[in-house]
């Protein structure tokens, strides 16, 4: 206990903070979690800050859920350190648990219990949770998540947009530190995923550090603070989402008649032009796409095409989208790394 | 399950009722005749015939659903994630495969007596001593029996416990705790295993005759309760071994 808090960072310099940083909801270090032999996690650093959304992605199979699995404690892992809510895992699984709600890989729940039966028996399950105040959470979350009129209703006739909504209320059922949402708009209608993310961020604006992981990019752009990448089993990029998105190479459309000559005009600056998307503009003019600006002054490429005679009708920088950074991160493939 | 075991003391009663006849001469009267004479040994001949085969398959139905059925649900991960915690899950669910040991054997020996009053007449009791005890104390011999072959199935449920929180398919599980009571009992009656028998979980399933001697020879339930403890305590560390391990992927 009388050890310098400098200690740990100067015992293991190899490490960009120690564990047990303030401010990490969830920190991990050196995670693996092996099947046999095949790493499903293979040695990530996450690191999720107190108060932030973090959007999980990764394709199929990248090791999204997994990860979830091992941070729940539902599985162990085959190495690394992981801290969540400041606390030790698995050691302190039971302290944390509490103040931990999960939706993890879709719903599951009885299907001969209606969705209130379902929450109670959930709820009596943990022992944190006071019995004299449960049917009314129950039924606060569950008019939470607009289940109110089906919540007497046997689950086996719910959809499965309705039971994922009850997944959520199961999550919501007390007052969370955190909330660890796999796919949570697996399933649901336009209006339920709107009211996900309304949700969501409300949560995150009491102070609920929200995990949500989701392949749906669009989604994580709208609601997300911080992102991680997963590709086979490895965090492959992490941090707030500006810094991702801006990562990633911005691109200048000019829209044009003059295609040949601005082609010409743009591989001189040492862009690469290509076949813009959306040809057939308006105005019936041609769009040249450059590939990256390097750095240079958007204004400096509209002067030089200008000044060779390009007749500029329109010129965009569009910086790169999630969904690119995403693929470039990931890879292109279809398949799924096994 | 409750109601398919109140239905068997019930239909041995409505077959003995409609098919009995005088013994044929030379004969002594049949085990299942002798219910004719007395309705209270509905529920014995019930109970006798259910030990075998009917009692262990709803138990092991049960206790092989205990985990597997959470897990294929999906249901496992969530009352994890509650949190239930691991050893006190395993706990509540061997608790209600106790409980359902207890209702099942008391099913079957209530609705036998109550099928035994309806359709015979009543009155003292015979024991296997020659003694005759009256309709009350007869009464509490039943329950003392019931209460024997609720303790003999503890075993086969820890056994069931065992095996579920091994598999994700509860079917899978079920199928493997009634073939392994099955497995036992063949065993017990093959004469050249005989060093084997004493250690057979089922080996005293049908001791409880000494139950209705008079007095009491208490030597088999002591036995037999001994033997289910040691199955107890051998399958629910594993049990608690192979559980308090386990990844929970379903």
């Amino acid at each position: 206990m009388n050890k310098p808090p400098t200690a740990a960072s100067v015992s293991a310099p190899e490490r960009a903070t120690p564990v047990g940083s303030p401010g990490l909801a969830i920190e991990t270090r050196g995670l693996v979690k092996r099947f046999g032999h095949r790493s499903a996690v293979d040695g990530i650093d996450l690191e999720v800050p107190c108060g932030s959304v973090f959007g999980f992605l990764g394709p199929n199979g990248s090791g999204k859920t997994t990860t979830i699995r091992v941070l729940l404690g539902l599985a162990s892992a085959s190495s690394g350190d992981i801290r969540v809510l400041g606390k030790e895992m698995p050691q302190a699984l039971a302290s944390v648990l509490p103040d931990v709600g999960a939706l993890v890989e879709g719903p599951g729940f009885y299907p001969f219990l209606s969705g209130t039966g379902n929450l109670m028996r959930l709820d009596a399950a943990d022992r944190h949770g006071s019995s004299s105040t449960r049917r009314q959470r129950v039924s606060d979350a569950l008019e939470r998540v607009g289940l109110g009129h089906a919540a007497g209703k046997k689950v086996r006739a719910y959809s499965l947009g309705m039971k994922q909504r009850l997944g959520l209320a199961n999550a919501m059922l007390r007052p969370r530190e955190l909330l660890v949402l796999d796919e949570p708009t697996n399933g649901l209608d336009p209006q339920g995923t709107r009211e996900v993310r309304n949700l969501v961020r409300s949560l995150a604006a009491g102070g609920t550090t929200v995990l949500v992981s989701s392949h749906l990019l669009a989604e994580v752009e709208q609601m997300c603070t911080h992102v991680g990448v997963m590709s086979a089993g490895r965090l492959v990029a992490q941090g707030p989402l500006e810094e991702l998105g801006a990562a990633g190479q911005a691109h200048v459309v000019v829209q044009t008649p003059d295609v040949e000559l601005a082609s010409r005009v743009l591989r001189r600056l040492g862009l690469v032009p290509g076949e813009a998307p959306g040809t057939g503009s308006p105005w019936g003019t041609t769009a040249v796409l450059g590939t990256g600006i390097n750095g240079r002054e958007p204004e400096a490429i509209v002067a030089a095409l200008v000044a060779d005679g390009v007749r500029v009708r329109g010129f965009t920088v569009e910086n790169a989208s999630l969904e690119e950074r995403f693929v470039s991160l990931t890879g292109e493939g279809f398949d799924v790394v096994g | 399950m409750l109601i398919a075991l109140a239905a068997v003391p019930v239909l041995i009663a409505v077959a003995v009722k409609l098919s009995s006849r005088p013994a044929a001469p030379g004969r002594g009267p049949l085990f299942l005749d002798r219910i004719t004479q007395n309705g209270l040994f509905v529920a014995v001949t019930a109970l006798v015939v259910c030990v075998p085969l009917f009692l262990p398959l709803t138990v092991g139905v049960v206790a092989g659903d205990t985990i597997a059925g959470e897990a294929n649900l999906g249901t496992l991960r969530y009352l994890l994630l509650a949190p239930a915690g691991r050893i006190r899950l395993l706990l509540v669910k061997y608790a209600g495969a106790v409980a359902f040991c207890f209702a099942a054997t008391a099913t079957v020996a209530a609705s036998g007596a109550l099928a035994g009053v309806v359709l015979f007449p009543v009155g003292p009791v015979t024991l296997l001593s020659g003694d005759t005890v009256s309709v009350g104390e007869s009464a509490l011999r039943s329950l003392l029996i019931a209460a024997y072959i609720t303790v003999s199935l503890l075993g086969l449920s820890a056994i069931g416990l065992l095996i579920s929180t091994f598999t994700d398919v509860p079917v899978g599980a079920m199928a493997a705790t009634i073939v392994l009571s099955v497995v036992s009992q063949v065993l017990d009656n093959l004469p050249q295993l005989e060093w084997l028998h004493p250690w057979l979980f089922s080996h005293y399933w049908l001791g409880f005759a000494d139950l209705l001697r008079q007095p009491i020879s208490w030597t088999s339930f002591g036995e037999n309760a001994l033997l289910q403890a040691g199955y107890i305590a051998v399958c629910g560390a594993l049990a608690y071994a192979k559980f308090s391990n386990k990844d929970v992927l379903s």
